[in-house]
């Protein structure tokens, strides 16, 4: 076991996680605590991380592992402060997905799947994410980013970038209201 | 204007919150059926609804509570599946986001109707900015009584849970989100046995649509009969439609069922036609996984009449000639579209949300998004549209659930419909012109 572990907030949060599920099904935190980990632990889920998860619900890494694995939200290698998760399927690509994600490839010098140097945006092209009304869209931690336009895409990635803070899913975000 | 059901108070400022839900008469369905209601009188006024499942399938929903096992001494449970991930399909998101408090009111009645002590929602990871407005629901619902132990002095104790996912089409369906409610790998089960006698944990459960739940408080507190006079025929009540693609006004608009396709598409009240005046070519009219139909197809039944938006009507004519209502996503596609490139953004998602648990899925999904790929990039063959056209139909029926088909119509239909579409594809690889659609900045670009 390494040091990794939880903040005492994290770890309370994670408790009352735990909390919603009968005596002895624990193992249905699993999904819940990987969120909280990858959050805390620099948006990935290194096998210490996951480790560390399987012990607090006291079931084998190998169940962690397995689950982590299947999940498309879950990093297992390192992502930059700011993944951009761009939707890509039909209504999206109706309007336009395919040229935002080009927009973004040349902006940066990075193809999908690749990190900026600096270590600031991941690229990342994803499915459906129930925004088709609203395309383009692109998700940056827990925010939906809709009815792009290049523009819109550099004012919200140059936010990021002067930010220089990690995004995560569970970050309060602003809510559109359609 | 038609009826509204779930979205008749969307537009009432601050109905979100708890106090604006009450006072334009939320939770009163709670009230009535824990105060003077049997669970059995509960079933019996949904089935006469005739409401149907709104997820996809359309399966009566009174039907499904009345399979629930009620076997002595063990735990029940309702689910509601909130993992909306049906390309096209975003009502769920809609409803959950605006009125939060309509979902967890259907589910508290329907929980007492199935005897639930305790529920859970799961909603999709990437709707991870709607937990905290579903939260909050769920404690005023708590603060107000609603919720908890002895609710409304009844001896009817319920807790109400959110659990998120983490981005798996599949946990859509039903057993393969009761697996990942369980903390596993999303891989849907083998039926039978069906979750309504071994569901989560082993135990009795129901699992229902956010939609599906949220019509629950109309129907109690109306009765079933009232619900049952909205629609048309065995296509009762109301429908949301999550309308996207080339059209002027896309949203989600909840229509009584039994409007026309036509005027759903062409009304100012709707859609509003089509995006630049063009015109239009195709629709895909319940979500990714139904048939795509081509304009004429989808606009009239195959007997001439016009084609409605209903369960029956869109099914009009099998999968020769007619669709599905699904989930009702409608994906509008005007003239310049490329049935081919489109399908291909299907075959993707298909292939990346294929669990991999049964071989024809597996690797089917992935020939055909290969095979679809040779095309676009001008490396396809006759043959190729031949073998894509086998490939779906070793898939469809040949899975343990039902995302093989769900894979499979997609390609059947678009072969079916638009196949010298696909031989001028392969025929003239030169010819393909690829047809930019951004719009957003009007900036329309020809490679």
């Amino acid at each position: 076991m390494s040091d990794i572990k939880f903040s005492e907030d994290t770890l309370a949060a994670a408790n009352k996680i735990i909390a919603r599920y009968p005596e002895g099904k624990h193992k249905s935190a699993l999904i819940p605590l990987l969120h909280l980990a990858q959050a805390e632990f620099d948006g990935w889920l290194s096998l210490a991380a996951m480790d560390y998860v399987a012990s607090l619900l006291n079931i084998q890494s190998i169940e962690a592992y397995e689950v982590a694995s299947f999940y498309s939200m879950f990093n297992l290698n390192p992502v930059g402060k700011c993944l951009i998760e761009v939707c890509r399927t039909s209504s999206c690509w109706l309007r336009g997905a395919n040229e935002i994600i080009e927009h973004i490839e040349k902006k940066y010098g990075i193809k999908e799947g690749e990190t900026t140097a600096d270590g600031m945006f991941t690229l990342k092209t994803v499915e459906c994410l129930g925004s088709c009304g609203t395309a383009p869209m692109m998700m940056v931690g827990a925010q939906f980013h809709e009815n792009l336009s290049y523009e819109k895409v550099d004012s919200i990635l140059e936010n990021c970038q002067s930010d220089n803070k990690r995004k995560t899913y569970l970050d309060k975000v602003v809510i559109n209201q359609y | 204007m038609g009826k509204k059901i779930l979205l008749a108070h969307d537009h009432v400022p601050g109905i979100q919150g708890y106090e604006v839900y009450r006072q334009n008469g939320g939770y009163a369905s709670v009230e009535k059926a824990v105060k003077s209601m049997s669970a059995e009188a509960l079933v019996e006024e949904v089935k006469k609804s005739g409401l149907r499942g709104r997820g996809g399938a359309g399966f009566p929903t009174g039907n499904k509570w009345n399979f629930l096992a009620k076997p002595e001494g063990v735990a029940r449970y309702l689910v509601c599946n909130a993992d909306e991930s049906e390309p096209g399909t975003f009502k769920d998101r809609y409803l959950m986001s605006r009125i939060p408090h309509i979902l967890v009111e259907g589910m508290i009645t329907s929980s007492f109707a199935l005897g639930v002590n305790t529920a859970y929602i799961y909603i999709r990871g990437e709707y991870y900015y709607i937990v905290s407005i579903l939260e909050k629901a769920i404690e005023e619902a708590y603060a107000n009584g609603w919720l908890g132990k002895n609710i409304l002095g009844s001896g009817y104790n319920l807790d109400l849970y959110l659990h998120v996912g983490a981005g798996a089409y599949i946990c859509g369906e039903e057993t393969a989100l009761l697996e990942s409610l369980e903390g596993k790998r999303g891989n849907p089960r083998i039926k039978p046995p069906f979750p309504a006698i071994a569901g989560l944990y082993g135990c009795p459960t129901v699992v229902n649509n956010v939609e599906t739940l949220a019509a629950v408080p109309f129907i109690v507190n109306n009765g079933g009969e009232a619900y049952a006079q909205i629609g048309i025929g065995k296509s009762a009540g109301t429908k949301l439609i999550s309308a996207s693609g080339h059209i002027n006004k896309p949203g989600v608009y909840e229509i009584e069922m039994g409007i026309t396709v036509e005027d759903f598409i062409y009304s100012d009240e709707y859609c509003g036609g089509i995006l630049n005046g063009k015109k239009l070519k195709a629709v895909v009219a319940g979500g990714s996984s139904v048939p795509i139909l081509p304009a004429d197809k989808i606009l009239t039944t195959p007997s001439g009449e016009k084609r409605l938006m209903s369960y029956e009507s869109l099914a009009d004519g099998g999968f020769a000639s007619g669709t599905m209502l699904g989930s009702g996503g409608f994906i509008v596609m005007d003239e310049t579209t490329s049935i081919v490139e489109n399908l291909f953004t299907f075959a993707r998602f298909y292939h990346h949300e294929s669990c991999g648990q049964c071989s024809p899925c597996r690797e089917g999904t992935a020939w055909m998004e290969k095979i679809l790929h040779k095309m676009i990039d001008g490396h396809g063959t006759i043959e190729d549209v031949d073998l894509l056209w086998e490939i779906q139909a070793k898939i469809e029926g040949n899975t343990i659930c039902p995302l093989g088909d769900a894979a499979a119509w997609p390609v059947a239909s678009a072969i079916r419909h638009f196949r010298s579409e696909f031989e001028e594809y392969v025929r003239n690889p030169n010819s393909i012109k690829v047809v930019r659609h951004y719009d957003s900045t009007q900036n329309l670009v020809n490679a």
